[in-house]
């Protein structure tokens, strides 16, 4: 079934000659695309069969749904107070009870998974860009520099996460913004050193050399060809780091620190709950559960992916 | 060694450094008078004016880094701004607190952890292999701050079981230890998944090798094999793991202590960020960093105490 090639060998060494696609002569580039698509879609199959991975995908569509369609998802406004009802149960009417002001813990819920999306979103892929890029110029650049980010990274890995925020907060007093800053600031160091990892490894490749001599500058090499070698890993990465993330927040706000009260967050529903626990002991419960649920299910997606499209980033963490 | 030690010890020195520039100059980033911003809008003027006076704030602010500097390694990390107590001897008198649950919390998970991860390893993809699979993904996932606060609420405030709020009576041993095992409980459950991963994933790797199955050969016990040879080795990404979670370790000691009213160092920050109390929090943030510093230096170099191939990697 190997198409018969009209090309010549080299005279000199006697092998198949290399056309200019750089592929030996018995293997046509419709085969190699073949051959891609059909690696591809075996492992959308094997994702597919995953139970974990599937069950973790189900439960992010889930947060991003009930998160985007709070608004009309929840059947009470999230801070219309109904005294005569507060701290009520799980009824019909109020699915997951109300707090001491008589507000529906389920809207608050929907509505505090808008907050935790937010976070998330911008949290994670802020860092996630600027960790690329200050690990790919660690990782390129001179030893000199490599050496001071690295530094960096170390000192703020350094501080414990809530330390940090708690030593900010005493400063400035809480705010939305303020979290988020904590989270990409701390965050960005396992993006960077992953990608500086990532990027010594590629320095040294042939294909690297290859541009180099061609006359390739540094951002072409890095923009092109570094950075798309790079980034399928840092994705996966980032699907781990949402759980964290979003517990980060939920934590902060549990203390007050993050979200000012009126606004609806996964923490600030533990906080008030917390509070009254001997009274509504479903307060908790029902705070904690959209918590467990979403940091379970990007676990597992991130777990899923990488098991599949990066086996060998398993090991070592 | 000898190089990899120099190097090692220079690095955590240039980290702690830069942990008390970032925090030396978390006063002065923010804008308006350090004295006013530092002590909070409860202190008095006079306070302020010997707040002033102490921190050299009319010199210029090299200066006032080189004296903070001077005075936290003499251990002079300035005064209380309420009750005008030395924050030294403040945290002296909690940091016994936070040490012990830290400890008990991961004293439980390590003895239970290495075990578990060893028996899934040795038989994989058994019954135990598969339920400590899940168990560890599931207490991974679960936020140690919502474990401490489910676990105060079903057998502190539902079951009445253990106590809920405090750390028992200073010198009534039975008591404190009553208020340690909830917190401790918290803190180590995610950490008992972790290890049990941990292990089984490098413990795996290193039954495949080539002296295991000399050992084996040899008619060794199975016992013998993974206990006395493969945990030898299977034991060092795990004792990196420690070092690099315990930043992770004391982020959930300072929600346990708040959770649960415990007199630690975590609380010491959480009631001095409240009060406004920036001197408390100044020092108590530097013990906490310093010893996380510690730590992983200390699993660093135990590592390279192990393991020669990894001194030449600095």
């Amino acid at each position: 079934m190997i198409p018969v090639s009209a090309k010549p060998s080299d005279p000199e060494t006697g092998l198949p000659a290399i056309d200019s696609t750089g592929l030996p002569d018995h293997v046509s580039e419709a085969e190699v695309r073949e051959s891609a698509a059909r690696e591809r879609l075996e492992k959308i199959r094997m994702f597919m069969t995953n139970w974990q991975g599937m069950g973790g995908l189900v439960l992010v569509l889930l947060f991003f749904a009930s998160a985007i369609f709070a608004p009309w998802l929840a059947p009470y406004d999230p801070n219309a107070l109904d005294i005569p009802a507060r701290l009520s149960g799980p009824t019909w009417e109020h699915l997951a009870g109300t707090d001491q002001l008589g507000r529906d813990t389920f809207s608050r819920i929907l509505h505090g998974g808008r907050v935790a999306l937010k976070i998330a979103a911008i949290g994670v892929s802020v860092a996630l860009i600027v960790g690329l890029v200050l690990g790919m110029i660690a990782g390129f650049g001179p030893r000199w520099l490599d050496n001071f980010l690295l530094l960096l990274f170390d000192t703020v890995r350094a501080f414990p996460t809530i330390v940090l925020a708690l030593a900010t907060v005493a400063l400035t007093g809480p705010s939305l913004e303020l979290v988020l800053a904590i989270i990409i600031i701390t965050s960005i160091p396992q993006y960077a050193r992953v990608t500086r990892t990532a990027t010594l490894t590629l320095r040294n490749t042939d294909f690297i050399l290859a541009e180099r001599s061609l006359g390739a500058g540094v951002f072409r090499m890095l923009w092109h060809h570094v950075m798309p070698n790079v980034v399928g890993p840092l994705l996966i990465l980032a699907a781990m780091d949402v759980p964290v993330v979003v517990t980060v927040e939920a934590g902060l706000s549990f203390l007050g620190l993050g979200v000012l009260p009126p606004t609806a967050s996964w923490g600030t529903i533990l906080n008030e709950g917390y509070l009254v626990i001997r009274d509504a002991p479903w307060m908790v419960v029902a705070g904690g559960i959209p918590l467990i649920l979403t940091t379970l299910g990007f676990t597992f997606l991130g777990e899923a992916l990488r098991d599949i499209f990066d086996p060998r980033m398993g090991k070592g963490r | 060694m000898l190089i990899y030690l120099t190097k090692r010890l220079g690095l955590s020195a240039a980290v702690i450094g830069l942990v008390v520039l970032v925090l030396f100059s978390l006063l002065h980033l923010i804008p308006g008078d350090p004295a006013t911003i530092a002590l909070g809008p409860r202190a008095t003027p006079e306070a302020i004016a010997r707040y002033a006076a102490k921190m050299h704030l009319d010199e210029p602010v090299w200066m006032q880094f080189l004296i903070y500097v001077g005075n936290a390694l003499t251990g002079d990390l300035g005064v209380d701004v309420f009750s005008d107590r030395p924050v030294t001897q403040i945290i002296n008198e909690r940091i016994g607190f936070t040490l012990a649950l830290v400890c008990t919390g991961m004293g439980w998970a390590v003895i239970l952890g290495i075990p578990l991860g060893c028996l899934a390893a040795v038989k994989p993809n058994s019954v135990l292999d598969r339920v400590t699979g899940v168990l560890s993904v599931g207490t991974i996932a679960v936020p140690s701050f919502l474990v401490s606060i489910w676990a105060l609420l079903i057998f502190a405030v539902q079951l009445r079981w253990l106590p809920a709020i405090g750390a028992g009576e200073p010198g009534d041993m039975h008591d404190q230890a009553l208020h340690l095992i909830l917190p401790a409980f918290a803190i180590g459950l995610a950490w008992v998944g972790y290890l049990a991963r941990m292990v089984r994933a490098s413990m795996l790797e290193v039954m495949g090798e080539t002296y295991i199955r000399s050992a084996r050969a040899f008619g060794l016990t199975p016992r013998k094999v993974v206990f006395g040879y493969a945990l030898r080795v299977a034991i060092l990404p795990t004792i990196t793991l420690i070092g690099m979670g315990f930043g992770g370790l004391i982020s959930s000691t300072v929600f346990a202590e708040i959770i649960f009213a415990r007199p630690g160092i975590g609380k010491l920050i959480f009631d001095a960020v409240m009060a406004r109390n920036f001197p408390i929090v100044q020092g108590a943030v530097l013990v906490a960093t310093a010893l996380y510093i510690i730590v992983v230096l200390l699993s660093d170099l135990l590592i390279a105490w192990f393991d020669p191939r990894v001194r030449e990697t600095l």
